[in-house]
Protein backbone atom coordinates (compact mmCIF):
# COMPACT_ATOMS: atom_id res chain seq x y z
CA UNK A 1 0.00 0.00 0.00
CA UNK A 2 2.64 2.37 0.68
CA UNK A 3 4.64 1.29 -2.13
CA UNK A 4 1.91 2.63 -4.08
CA UNK A 5 1.55 5.83 -2.47
CA UNK A 6 5.34 6.70 -2.25
CA UNK A 7 5.10 8.14 -5.77
CA UNK A 8 2.11 10.11 -5.35
CA UNK A 9 3.15 11.75 -2.42
CA UNK A 10 6.27 12.64 -4.50
CA UNK A 11 4.15 14.17 -6.77
CA UNK A 12 3.70 17.50 -5.16
CA UNK A 13 7.44 18.18 -4.64
CA UNK A 14 8.23 17.17 -8.11
CA UNK A 15 6.02 20.12 -9.76
CA UNK A 16 6.78 22.94 -7.74
CA UNK A 17 10.51 22.00 -8.33
CA UNK A 18 9.58 21.55 -12.19
CA UNK A 19 9.89 24.90 -14.08
CA UNK A 20 7.45 26.82 -14.69
CA UNK A 21 8.61 27.79 -18.17
CA UNK A 22 12.05 28.01 -19.49
CA UNK A 23 13.61 28.72 -22.75
CA UNK A 24 16.83 26.43 -23.12
CA UNK A 25 20.03 27.22 -25.16
CA UNK A 26 17.95 30.01 -27.69
CA UNK A 27 19.38 31.50 -30.30
CA UNK A 28 17.08 34.22 -32.42
CA UNK A 29 18.66 35.40 -35.68
CA UNK A 30 15.71 37.77 -37.60
CA UNK A 31 15.30 38.01 -41.18
CA UNK A 32 17.70 40.63 -41.57
CA UNK A 33 20.88 39.07 -39.89
CA UNK A 34 20.50 40.74 -36.82
CA UNK A 35 21.02 37.88 -34.03
CA UNK A 36 18.60 39.17 -30.84
CA UNK A 37 19.77 36.29 -28.78
CA UNK A 38 22.50 34.33 -28.60
CA UNK A 39 22.31 31.02 -26.37
CA UNK A 40 20.27 32.05 -23.66
CA UNK A 41 18.61 29.81 -21.70
CA UNK A 42 16.25 31.10 -18.27
CA UNK A 43 13.64 29.33 -16.03
CA UNK A 44 11.00 30.51 -14.44
CA UNK A 45 9.58 28.59 -11.07
CA UNK A 46 5.99 28.56 -9.50
CA UNK A 47 5.74 31.63 -7.01
CA UNK A 48 8.18 33.85 -8.07
CA UNK A 49 8.26 37.07 -9.46
CA UNK A 50 11.25 37.14 -11.83
CA UNK A 51 12.64 40.93 -13.33
CA UNK A 52 13.94 40.79 -16.84
CA UNK A 53 16.25 43.87 -17.00
CA UNK A 54 18.45 44.98 -19.95
CA UNK A 55 19.17 48.21 -22.18
CA UNK A 56 17.12 48.88 -24.80
CA UNK A 57 18.38 46.55 -27.61
CA UNK A 58 18.90 43.26 -25.34
CA UNK A 59 16.77 40.79 -26.53
CA UNK A 60 14.39 41.30 -23.73
CA UNK A 61 11.26 42.12 -25.88
CA UNK A 62 12.42 38.75 -28.48
CA UNK A 63 12.53 36.52 -25.11
CA UNK A 64 9.20 37.52 -23.88
CA UNK A 65 7.77 37.12 -27.17
CA UNK A 66 9.07 33.60 -27.71
CA UNK A 67 7.64 32.65 -24.14
CA UNK A 68 4.58 33.55 -25.20
CA UNK A 69 4.70 31.87 -28.71
CA UNK A 70 4.05 35.07 -30.64
CA UNK A 71 7.89 34.53 -32.24
CA UNK A 72 9.88 30.87 -32.58
CA UNK A 73 13.25 30.50 -32.03
CA UNK A 74 15.77 29.91 -35.18
CA UNK A 75 17.43 27.13 -32.33
CA UNK A 76 17.05 26.12 -29.02
CA UNK A 77 13.40 25.00 -27.13
CA UNK A 78 11.06 26.88 -25.22
CA UNK A 79 8.63 24.97 -23.05
CA UNK A 80 5.75 26.59 -20.86
CA UNK A 81 3.82 24.03 -18.30
CA UNK A 82 5.61 21.42 -19.82
CA UNK A 83 3.86 22.74 -22.96
CA UNK A 84 4.32 24.36 -26.62
CA UNK A 85 3.53 27.70 -25.77
CA UNK A 86 1.38 28.40 -29.31
CA UNK A 87 -1.12 26.05 -27.91
CA UNK A 88 -4.10 27.09 -27.27
CA UNK A 89 -4.10 24.87 -23.85
CA UNK A 90 -0.73 26.61 -22.73
CA UNK A 91 -2.57 29.92 -23.47
CA UNK A 92 -5.15 29.16 -21.05
CA UNK A 93 -3.17 29.31 -18.36
CA UNK A 94 -0.69 32.42 -19.26
CA UNK A 95 -2.01 36.36 -19.56
CA UNK A 96 -0.32 38.73 -21.22
CA UNK A 97 0.17 42.31 -20.61
CA UNK A 98 2.10 44.07 -23.71
CA UNK A 99 3.14 47.61 -24.37
CA UNK A 100 0.29 48.71 -26.54
CA UNK A 101 -0.25 51.94 -28.53
CA UNK A 102 -4.02 51.88 -28.98
CA UNK A 103 -6.30 49.87 -27.60
CA UNK A 104 -9.57 49.64 -29.70
CA UNK A 105 -10.82 53.23 -28.09
CA UNK A 106 -14.60 52.80 -29.14
CA UNK A 107 -15.07 49.69 -26.50
CA UNK A 108 -15.74 50.61 -23.02
CA UNK A 109 -13.90 49.24 -20.13
CA UNK A 110 -15.91 46.86 -18.85
CA UNK A 111 -17.10 45.77 -22.37
CA UNK A 112 -12.64 44.80 -22.86
CA UNK A 113 -12.77 42.87 -19.50
CA UNK A 114 -15.77 40.85 -20.76
CA UNK A 115 -14.27 39.90 -23.91
CA UNK A 116 -11.23 38.49 -22.36
CA UNK A 117 -13.20 37.22 -19.70
CA UNK A 118 -14.84 34.92 -22.35
CA UNK A 119 -11.74 33.37 -23.80
CA UNK A 120 -11.05 31.52 -20.26
CA UNK A 121 -13.00 28.70 -19.30
CA UNK A 122 -12.48 30.20 -15.37
CA UNK A 123 -12.16 33.70 -15.59
CA UNK A 124 -11.78 35.93 -12.59
CA UNK A 125 -15.63 37.29 -11.39
CA UNK A 126 -15.54 40.32 -13.04
CA UNK A 127 -16.07 42.48 -9.80
CA UNK A 128 -13.11 40.71 -8.15
CA UNK A 129 -10.90 41.67 -11.71
CA UNK A 130 -12.24 45.84 -11.42
CA UNK A 131 -10.92 45.90 -8.03
CA UNK A 132 -7.97 43.97 -8.37
CA UNK A 133 -6.92 46.56 -11.37
CA UNK A 134 -8.21 49.92 -9.30
CA UNK A 135 -10.62 50.58 -12.12
CA UNK A 136 -13.55 51.23 -9.87
CA UNK A 137 -15.73 54.04 -11.25
CA UNK A 138 -14.25 54.20 -14.82
CA UNK A 139 -15.93 50.61 -16.30
CA UNK A 140 -18.00 52.28 -18.62
CA UNK A 141 -15.48 54.75 -20.09
CA UNK A 142 -14.18 54.51 -23.59
CA UNK A 143 -11.08 53.05 -23.57
CA UNK A 144 -9.86 56.42 -25.59
CA UNK A 145 -11.20 58.82 -23.09
CA UNK A 146 -8.68 56.81 -19.84
CA UNK A 147 -5.42 58.59 -18.54
CA UNK A 148 -2.06 57.25 -19.25
CA UNK A 149 -2.32 55.06 -16.02
CA UNK A 150 -5.67 54.48 -16.31
CA UNK A 151 -4.98 52.69 -19.50
CA UNK A 152 -2.37 50.37 -17.95
CA UNK A 153 -4.54 49.43 -15.21
CA UNK A 154 -7.12 48.35 -17.96
CA UNK A 155 -4.65 46.78 -19.55
CA UNK A 156 -3.73 44.88 -16.15
CA UNK A 157 -7.01 43.27 -15.77
CA UNK A 158 -6.85 41.72 -19.31
CA UNK A 159 -3.85 40.09 -18.13
CA UNK A 160 -5.20 38.92 -15.04
CA UNK A 161 -8.69 37.85 -16.43
CA UNK A 162 -8.18 34.41 -17.24
CA UNK A 163 -6.77 33.86 -13.66
CA UNK A 164 -3.36 32.83 -14.98
CA UNK A 165 -0.55 30.60 -13.45
CA UNK A 166 1.75 32.70 -15.31
CA UNK A 167 1.85 36.19 -15.95
CA UNK A 168 3.86 38.68 -18.40
CA UNK A 169 4.32 41.66 -17.97
CA UNK A 170 5.83 44.23 -19.95
CA UNK A 171 6.39 47.75 -18.29
CA UNK A 172 3.57 47.47 -16.25
CA UNK A 173 3.41 50.58 -14.24
CA UNK A 174 4.35 53.20 -17.25
CA UNK A 175 2.00 56.02 -16.37
CA UNK A 176 1.23 55.45 -13.21
CA UNK A 177 1.10 57.49 -10.35
CA UNK A 178 2.48 56.31 -7.00
CA UNK A 179 -0.29 55.25 -4.96
CA UNK A 180 -1.45 53.34 -7.86
CA UNK A 181 2.20 52.37 -8.94
CA UNK A 182 2.04 50.96 -5.14
CA UNK A 183 -1.63 49.47 -5.45
CA UNK A 184 -0.02 47.54 -8.54
CA UNK A 185 3.40 45.73 -6.74
CA UNK A 186 0.55 44.85 -3.99
CA UNK A 187 -1.59 42.72 -6.54
CA UNK A 188 2.06 40.99 -8.48
CA UNK A 189 2.60 40.13 -5.05
CA UNK A 190 -0.29 38.47 -4.15
CA UNK A 191 0.14 36.63 -7.56
CA UNK A 192 3.07 35.43 -6.04
CA UNK A 193 1.78 34.28 -3.26
CA UNK A 194 -1.33 32.59 -4.36
CA UNK A 195 1.76 30.23 -6.45
CA UNK A 196 1.60 31.80 -10.05
CA UNK A 197 4.64 33.06 -11.65
CA UNK A 198 5.38 36.71 -12.91
CA UNK A 199 7.92 38.20 -15.23
CA UNK A 200 8.22 41.73 -14.94
CA UNK A 201 10.19 43.60 -17.78
CA UNK A 202 10.70 47.46 -16.38
CA UNK A 203 12.72 50.08 -16.62
CA UNK A 204 12.35 51.05 -13.47
CA UNK A 205 14.95 49.59 -11.67
CA UNK A 206 13.53 50.48 -7.58
CA UNK A 207 10.29 48.26 -9.21
CA UNK A 208 12.56 45.47 -9.61
CA UNK A 209 14.55 45.66 -6.60
CA UNK A 210 10.97 46.22 -4.68
CA UNK A 211 9.29 43.37 -5.94
CA UNK A 212 11.63 40.77 -7.84
CA UNK A 213 12.52 37.37 -5.98
CA UNK A 214 15.16 37.20 -8.47
CA UNK A 215 16.68 39.45 -11.47
CA UNK A 216 18.16 38.27 -14.94
CA UNK A 217 19.72 40.89 -16.16
CA UNK A 218 20.55 40.44 -19.89
CA UNK A 219 22.82 42.35 -22.47
CA UNK A 220 23.52 41.46 -26.62
CA UNK A 221 21.23 38.61 -26.42
CA UNK A 222 23.38 36.93 -23.25
CA UNK A 223 22.01 36.43 -19.70
CA UNK A 224 25.18 38.36 -17.97
CA UNK A 225 24.02 38.09 -13.74
CA UNK A 226 20.84 36.35 -12.30
CA UNK A 227 20.28 36.44 -8.91
CA UNK A 228 18.78 37.91 -5.90
CA UNK A 229 18.37 41.80 -5.94
CA UNK A 230 20.97 41.90 -3.24
CA UNK A 231 23.62 39.66 -5.17
CA UNK A 232 22.95 41.47 -8.28
CA UNK A 233 24.18 44.73 -6.44
CA UNK A 234 27.00 42.81 -5.09
CA UNK A 235 28.23 41.91 -8.53
CA UNK A 236 27.41 44.92 -9.95
CA UNK A 237 29.88 46.50 -7.65
CA UNK A 238 32.48 43.59 -7.63
CA UNK A 239 32.82 44.86 -11.94
CA UNK A 240 33.49 47.53 -10.62
CA UNK A 241 37.08 46.25 -9.41
CA UNK A 242 35.66 45.79 -5.42
CA UNK A 243 36.02 41.77 -4.93
CA UNK A 244 32.26 40.42 -4.46
CA UNK A 245 31.20 40.59 -0.98
CA UNK A 246 27.76 40.85 0.33
CA UNK A 247 28.46 43.87 2.61
CA UNK A 248 29.82 46.61 0.27
CA UNK A 249 28.10 49.61 1.40
CA UNK A 250 29.34 53.15 0.08
CA UNK A 251 30.08 55.97 2.41
CA UNK A 252 29.35 59.46 1.90
CA UNK A 253 30.99 61.70 3.60
CA UNK A 254 32.71 65.47 3.77
CA UNK A 255 36.59 64.67 5.38
CA UNK A 256 39.53 66.53 5.27
CA UNK A 257 41.45 62.80 4.74
CA UNK A 258 43.03 62.62 1.56
CA UNK A 259 42.56 59.76 -0.90
CA UNK A 260 45.49 57.74 -0.66
CA UNK A 261 45.14 57.82 3.31
CA UNK A 262 41.63 56.16 2.75
CA UNK A 263 43.18 53.78 0.10
CA UNK A 264 44.89 52.26 2.82
CA UNK A 265 42.30 52.17 5.53
CA UNK A 266 41.18 48.05 5.76
CA UNK A 267 37.94 47.00 3.37
CA UNK A 268 38.12 50.06 1.15
CA UNK A 269 38.31 49.20 -2.11
CA UNK A 270 37.66 52.57 -4.13
CA UNK A 271 37.55 56.02 -2.90
CA UNK A 272 37.09 59.31 -4.84
CA UNK A 273 35.80 63.04 -4.31
CA UNK A 274 33.15 64.43 -6.41
CA UNK A 275 31.83 67.83 -6.04
CA UNK A 276 33.35 68.22 -2.51
CA UNK A 277 31.81 64.88 -0.92
CA UNK A 278 33.86 62.04 -0.82
CA UNK A 279 32.87 59.16 -2.16
CA UNK A 280 33.79 55.37 -0.37
CA UNK A 281 33.04 51.94 -1.06
CA UNK A 282 33.89 49.26 1.41
CA UNK A 283 33.52 45.90 2.27
CA UNK A 284 34.13 46.46 5.63
CA UNK A 285 32.16 49.18 6.57
CA UNK A 286 31.73 49.34 10.56
CA UNK A 287 35.90 49.03 10.68
CA UNK A 288 35.79 51.46 7.94
CA UNK A 289 34.22 53.82 9.86
CA UNK A 290 35.65 53.22 13.27
CA UNK A 291 38.70 54.37 11.83
CA UNK A 292 37.74 57.26 9.54
CA UNK A 293 35.91 58.93 12.71
CA UNK A 294 39.19 58.53 14.38
CA UNK A 295 41.02 60.18 11.85
CA UNK A 296 39.12 62.99 11.38
CA UNK A 297 37.26 64.55 14.12
CA UNK A 298 35.69 67.24 11.58
CA UNK A 299 33.87 64.63 9.31
CA UNK A 300 30.19 65.94 8.74
CA UNK A 301 27.03 65.12 6.41
CA UNK A 302 27.72 61.15 6.75
CA UNK A 303 25.77 59.19 4.71
CA UNK A 304 25.99 55.23 4.48
CA UNK A 305 24.41 53.42 1.95
CA UNK A 306 24.01 50.16 0.05
CA UNK A 307 24.98 50.11 -3.53
CA UNK A 308 21.57 50.96 -5.86
CA UNK A 309 20.46 48.39 -8.47
CA UNK A 310 20.93 51.24 -10.75
CA UNK A 311 24.67 51.55 -10.22
CA UNK A 312 24.94 47.39 -10.74
CA UNK A 313 23.13 47.79 -13.55
CA UNK A 314 24.85 50.84 -15.26
CA UNK A 315 28.27 48.84 -14.12
CA UNK A 316 27.03 45.21 -15.64
CA UNK A 317 25.80 46.28 -18.83
CA UNK A 318 28.40 48.53 -19.60
CA UNK A 319 30.90 46.64 -21.57
CA UNK B 1 -13.84 4.67 -15.70
CA UNK B 2 -18.03 5.23 -16.91
CA UNK B 3 -17.76 8.59 -15.92
CA UNK B 4 -14.09 9.71 -17.57
CA UNK B 5 -16.02 8.47 -20.66
CA UNK B 6 -19.01 10.78 -20.16
CA UNK B 7 -17.22 13.41 -19.04
CA UNK B 8 -15.12 13.92 -22.41
CA UNK B 9 -17.57 14.34 -24.46
CA UNK B 10 -19.47 17.10 -21.49
CA UNK B 11 -15.80 18.68 -22.20
CA UNK B 12 -15.93 18.98 -25.12
CA UNK B 13 -19.04 20.72 -26.21
CA UNK B 14 -17.99 22.98 -23.42
CA UNK B 15 -15.50 24.38 -24.93
CA UNK B 16 -17.36 24.15 -28.33
CA UNK B 17 -19.89 26.09 -27.04
CA UNK B 18 -17.94 28.75 -25.28
CA UNK B 19 -15.83 28.72 -28.99
CA UNK B 20 -18.79 29.46 -30.45
CA UNK B 21 -19.68 31.94 -27.96
CA UNK B 22 -16.07 33.53 -28.59
CA UNK B 23 -16.83 34.25 -32.60
CA UNK B 24 -20.53 36.12 -31.43
CA UNK B 25 -18.88 38.12 -28.62
CA UNK B 26 -15.89 39.71 -30.82
CA UNK B 27 -18.09 39.72 -33.87
CA UNK B 28 -20.91 41.62 -31.85
CA UNK B 29 -18.21 43.94 -30.23
CA UNK B 30 -16.27 44.76 -33.62
CA UNK B 31 -19.40 45.86 -35.46
CA UNK B 32 -20.31 48.34 -32.22
CA UNK B 33 -17.07 49.31 -32.27
CA UNK B 34 -17.06 50.76 -36.15
CA UNK B 35 -20.69 51.71 -35.42
CA UNK B 36 -19.35 54.05 -33.00
CA UNK B 37 -16.42 54.78 -34.64
CA UNK B 38 -17.78 57.82 -36.50
CA UNK B 39 -15.15 58.58 -39.15
CA UNK B 40 -15.66 54.93 -40.24
CA UNK B 41 -19.85 54.57 -39.50
CA UNK B 42 -20.48 57.91 -40.72
CA UNK B 43 -18.46 57.98 -44.19
CA UNK B 44 -19.06 54.43 -45.20
CA UNK B 45 -23.03 54.69 -44.98
CA UNK B 46 -22.87 58.32 -46.24
CA UNK B 47 -21.11 58.33 -49.28
CA UNK B 48 -23.53 55.37 -51.23
CA UNK B 49 -26.56 57.23 -49.96
CA UNK B 50 -25.13 60.62 -50.65
CA UNK B 51 -24.00 59.17 -54.41
CA UNK B 52 -26.91 57.01 -55.09
CA UNK B 53 -28.93 60.43 -53.74
CA UNK B 54 -27.32 62.27 -56.59
CA UNK B 55 -26.49 60.12 -59.58
CA UNK B 56 -29.01 57.34 -59.10
CA UNK B 57 -32.29 59.52 -57.62
CA UNK B 58 -32.05 63.25 -58.50
CA UNK B 59 -30.60 63.03 -62.10
CA UNK B 60 -32.38 59.85 -63.50
CA UNK B 61 -35.84 59.83 -61.21
CA UNK B 62 -38.27 57.85 -63.34
CA UNK B 63 -35.86 57.37 -66.39
CA UNK B 64 -35.68 54.57 -68.08
CA UNK B 65 -33.57 53.07 -71.46
CA UNK B 66 -35.27 50.57 -73.22
CA UNK B 67 -37.27 48.38 -70.25
CA UNK B 68 -34.28 48.93 -68.15
CA UNK B 69 -35.24 51.66 -64.48
CA UNK B 70 -32.34 53.39 -63.96
CA UNK B 71 -33.10 54.26 -60.42
CA UNK B 72 -32.87 50.40 -59.86
CA UNK B 73 -30.01 49.51 -62.57
CA UNK B 74 -28.29 52.37 -60.46
CA UNK B 75 -29.47 50.70 -57.01
CA UNK B 76 -27.52 47.33 -57.92
CA UNK B 77 -24.26 49.41 -58.60
CA UNK B 78 -24.54 51.98 -55.74
CA UNK B 79 -25.32 48.70 -53.48
CA UNK B 80 -21.95 47.20 -54.28
CA UNK B 81 -19.96 50.26 -54.21
CA UNK B 82 -21.17 50.58 -50.33
CA UNK B 83 -20.34 46.98 -49.65
CA UNK B 84 -17.28 46.67 -50.91
CA UNK B 85 -16.53 50.50 -49.27
CA UNK B 86 -17.65 48.97 -45.86
CA UNK B 87 -15.18 45.50 -46.56
CA UNK B 88 -12.30 47.62 -47.82
CA UNK B 89 -12.43 50.19 -44.88
CA UNK B 90 -13.37 48.14 -42.57
CA UNK B 91 -10.98 45.32 -42.36
CA UNK B 92 -7.97 47.04 -43.98
CA UNK B 93 -8.25 50.31 -41.89
CA UNK B 94 -9.29 48.00 -38.47
CA UNK B 95 -6.46 45.58 -38.95
CA UNK B 96 -3.81 47.94 -39.87
CA UNK B 97 -4.52 50.01 -37.05
CA UNK B 98 -4.33 47.34 -34.71
CA UNK B 99 -1.84 45.72 -36.25
CA UNK B 100 0.56 48.87 -36.07
CA UNK B 101 -0.24 49.52 -32.13
CA UNK B 102 0.39 46.16 -30.68
CA UNK B 103 -3.30 45.43 -29.66
CA UNK B 104 -3.31 42.33 -32.79
CA UNK B 105 0.06 41.01 -30.64
CA UNK B 106 -1.88 41.15 -27.28
CA UNK B 107 -4.77 39.04 -28.98
CA UNK B 108 -2.43 36.53 -30.80
CA UNK B 109 -1.26 36.11 -27.16
CA UNK B 110 -4.80 35.63 -25.67
CA UNK B 111 -6.45 32.12 -26.12
CA UNK B 112 -8.83 33.96 -28.74
CA UNK B 113 -9.12 31.21 -31.69
CA UNK B 114 -7.11 33.69 -34.14
CA UNK B 115 -9.77 32.90 -37.04
CA UNK B 116 -12.57 34.51 -34.62
CA UNK B 117 -10.82 38.10 -34.86
CA UNK B 118 -10.83 37.24 -39.10
CA UNK B 119 -14.28 36.26 -38.40
CA UNK B 120 -15.60 38.70 -36.44
CA UNK B 121 -13.84 41.35 -38.86
CA UNK B 122 -15.88 39.89 -41.87
CA UNK B 123 -19.00 39.87 -40.31
CA UNK B 124 -19.22 43.42 -39.33
CA UNK B 125 -18.41 44.61 -42.78
CA UNK B 126 -20.88 42.20 -44.23
CA UNK B 127 -23.29 43.61 -41.16
CA UNK B 128 -22.38 47.54 -42.57
CA UNK B 129 -22.94 46.14 -46.13
CA UNK B 130 -26.41 44.89 -45.44
CA UNK B 131 -27.62 48.20 -43.53
CA UNK B 132 -25.87 49.95 -46.56
CA UNK B 133 -27.89 47.96 -49.16
CA UNK B 134 -31.19 47.86 -47.11
CA UNK B 135 -31.03 51.78 -46.32
CA UNK B 136 -30.61 52.51 -50.95
CA UNK B 137 -33.36 50.23 -51.44
CA UNK B 138 -35.52 51.93 -49.22
CA UNK B 139 -34.70 55.26 -51.11
CA UNK B 140 -34.99 53.61 -54.60
CA UNK B 141 -38.68 52.69 -53.28
CA UNK B 142 -40.07 55.67 -51.59
CA UNK B 143 -38.27 58.44 -53.59
CA UNK B 144 -37.87 56.90 -57.20
CA UNK B 145 -40.94 54.44 -56.44
CA UNK B 146 -38.44 51.47 -57.95
CA UNK B 147 -40.77 48.31 -57.49
CA UNK B 148 -38.50 45.74 -55.92
CA UNK B 149 -39.66 42.23 -55.20
CA UNK B 150 -38.68 40.70 -51.87
CA UNK B 151 -36.94 37.18 -53.53
CA UNK B 152 -34.55 40.22 -55.57
CA UNK B 153 -34.13 41.96 -52.01
CA UNK B 154 -32.97 38.74 -50.36
CA UNK B 155 -30.88 37.95 -52.93
CA UNK B 156 -29.00 41.38 -52.55
CA UNK B 157 -28.68 40.98 -49.26
CA UNK B 158 -27.27 36.90 -50.02
CA UNK B 159 -24.90 38.78 -52.35
CA UNK B 160 -23.58 40.74 -49.88
CA UNK B 161 -22.46 38.60 -47.14
CA UNK B 162 -20.99 36.69 -49.82
CA UNK B 163 -19.96 39.51 -51.31
CA UNK B 164 -17.97 40.89 -48.67
CA UNK B 165 -15.57 37.77 -48.58
CA UNK B 166 -13.38 39.28 -51.72
CA UNK B 167 -12.90 42.47 -50.75
CA UNK B 168 -12.44 41.57 -46.68
CA UNK B 169 -9.38 39.84 -48.28
CA UNK B 170 -8.04 42.80 -50.60
CA UNK B 171 -8.30 44.74 -47.64
CA UNK B 172 -6.46 42.26 -45.18
CA UNK B 173 -3.71 42.37 -48.09
CA UNK B 174 -3.48 45.90 -48.27
CA UNK B 175 -3.07 46.24 -43.99
CA UNK B 176 -0.24 44.03 -44.63
CA UNK B 177 1.49 45.68 -47.16
CA UNK B 178 0.95 49.03 -46.59
CA UNK B 179 2.26 51.01 -43.86
CA UNK B 180 -0.64 52.17 -41.19
CA UNK B 181 -0.35 55.47 -42.15
CA UNK B 182 -0.80 54.96 -45.68
CA UNK B 183 -3.46 52.96 -45.22
CA UNK B 184 -6.41 54.89 -46.04
CA UNK B 185 -5.02 56.78 -48.85
CA UNK B 186 -3.81 53.56 -50.23
CA UNK B 187 -7.80 51.93 -49.78
CA UNK B 188 -8.86 55.19 -51.64
CA UNK B 189 -6.36 54.57 -54.67
CA UNK B 190 -8.16 51.11 -54.96
CA UNK B 191 -11.30 51.46 -54.10
CA UNK B 192 -12.51 54.48 -56.57
CA UNK B 193 -10.50 53.21 -59.74
CA UNK B 194 -11.81 49.76 -59.03
CA UNK B 195 -15.66 51.34 -58.63
CA UNK B 196 -15.29 53.18 -61.63
CA UNK B 197 -13.94 50.57 -64.12
CA UNK B 198 -16.18 47.52 -62.54
CA UNK B 199 -18.96 49.46 -63.95
CA UNK B 200 -20.45 50.61 -60.43
CA UNK B 201 -20.47 54.61 -61.52
CA UNK B 202 -21.62 54.14 -64.95
CA UNK B 203 -22.77 51.41 -66.78
CA UNK B 204 -20.16 48.83 -67.81
CA UNK B 205 -21.11 49.00 -71.77
CA UNK B 206 -20.82 52.93 -71.73
CA UNK B 207 -17.04 52.11 -71.07
CA UNK B 208 -14.25 52.06 -73.54
CA UNK B 209 -13.73 48.96 -75.02
CA UNK B 210 -10.48 47.84 -73.77
CA UNK B 211 -12.07 48.93 -70.10
CA UNK B 212 -14.64 46.26 -70.60
CA UNK B 213 -11.77 43.91 -70.83
CA UNK B 214 -9.84 45.18 -68.18
CA UNK B 215 -12.97 44.67 -65.99
CA UNK B 216 -12.97 41.11 -66.26
CA UNK B 217 -10.23 40.67 -64.01
CA UNK B 218 -12.13 43.22 -60.91
CA UNK B 219 -14.08 41.68 -58.51
CA UNK B 220 -16.54 44.92 -58.55
CA UNK B 221 -17.53 44.27 -61.99
CA UNK B 222 -17.90 40.59 -61.34
CA UNK B 223 -19.90 41.47 -58.27
CA UNK B 224 -21.80 44.31 -59.71
CA UNK B 225 -22.88 41.56 -62.67
CA UNK B 226 -24.15 39.14 -59.71
CA UNK B 227 -26.25 41.90 -58.07
CA UNK B 228 -27.80 43.45 -61.33
CA UNK B 229 -28.32 40.07 -62.50
CA UNK B 230 -31.10 39.55 -59.47
CA UNK B 231 -32.84 41.98 -61.34
CA UNK B 232 -32.65 40.87 -64.73
CA UNK B 233 -29.88 43.65 -65.74
CA UNK B 234 -27.04 41.34 -66.21
CA UNK B 235 -25.28 42.39 -68.93
CA UNK B 236 -22.05 40.44 -69.85
CA UNK B 237 -20.61 36.83 -69.10
CA UNK B 238 -22.67 34.04 -67.18
CA UNK B 239 -23.30 33.77 -63.59
CA UNK B 240 -21.12 31.31 -62.95
CA UNK B 241 -18.00 32.97 -64.56
CA UNK B 242 -18.92 35.77 -62.07
CA UNK B 243 -18.53 33.48 -59.60
CA UNK B 244 -15.25 32.00 -60.69
CA UNK B 245 -13.87 35.09 -61.00
CA UNK B 246 -14.76 36.44 -57.40
CA UNK B 247 -13.67 32.77 -56.73
CA UNK B 248 -10.33 33.31 -58.13
CA UNK B 249 -9.29 37.17 -57.04
CA UNK B 250 -10.18 35.59 -53.29
CA UNK B 251 -7.56 33.12 -53.89
CA UNK B 252 -5.26 35.20 -55.09
CA UNK B 253 -5.67 37.46 -52.10
CA UNK B 254 -5.49 34.67 -49.66
CA UNK B 255 -2.10 33.93 -51.44
CA UNK B 256 -0.43 37.32 -51.26
CA UNK B 257 -2.28 37.63 -47.24
CA UNK B 258 -0.22 34.23 -46.09
CA UNK B 259 3.21 35.25 -48.17
CA UNK B 260 2.67 38.71 -46.75
CA UNK B 261 1.84 37.56 -43.05
CA UNK B 262 4.77 34.79 -43.47
CA UNK B 263 7.38 37.52 -44.06
CA UNK B 264 5.94 39.66 -41.72
CA UNK B 265 6.26 37.12 -38.58
CA UNK B 266 10.06 35.83 -39.89
CA UNK B 267 10.82 39.91 -38.96
CA UNK B 268 9.38 39.68 -35.58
Amino acid sequence: MSAVLDPIQAIPSATTAAAVASLSRITKRYANGVVALDDLSLTLHRSEIVALLGPNGAGKSTAVKLLMGLSAPTSGAVRIFDGDPRHASTRLRTGVMLQVGKAPEMLRVREHINIFRGYYPNPVPYADLVRAAGLEGIESRMFGQLSGGQKQRALFALALAGNPDLVFLDEPTVGLDIEARRGMWAEIRSLAARGKTVLLTTHYLEEADALAHRIIVINKGRVICEGTPAEVKSLGSATTGASTSRTLKIIRCVTEVSIPTLLSIPGVTTAGLASGITVISSTEPERTLRELLALDQTLHSLEVQSPALEDAFLALTNN
Amino acid sequence: MSTAAFTLPAVRSNSFARTLRIFLTEARYEFVRLLRTRAFSLAVIGFPVIFYLFFGLIMNRGEHIGSVSVAKYMLGSYAVFGMVGAALFGIGGGLASEFSTGWLELKRASPMPPFAYLVAKCCSAAGFGLVIVSILTLMAITIAHVSITLPEYAQMMALTLVGTIPFACLGMVIALLVPFNATPGVINMVYLPMSFCGGLWMPIMLLPHWLQKFALVLPTYHLSQLVLGCFGYGTAGSAISHWLGLLGFTLVMLGIAAIAYRRLEQNS
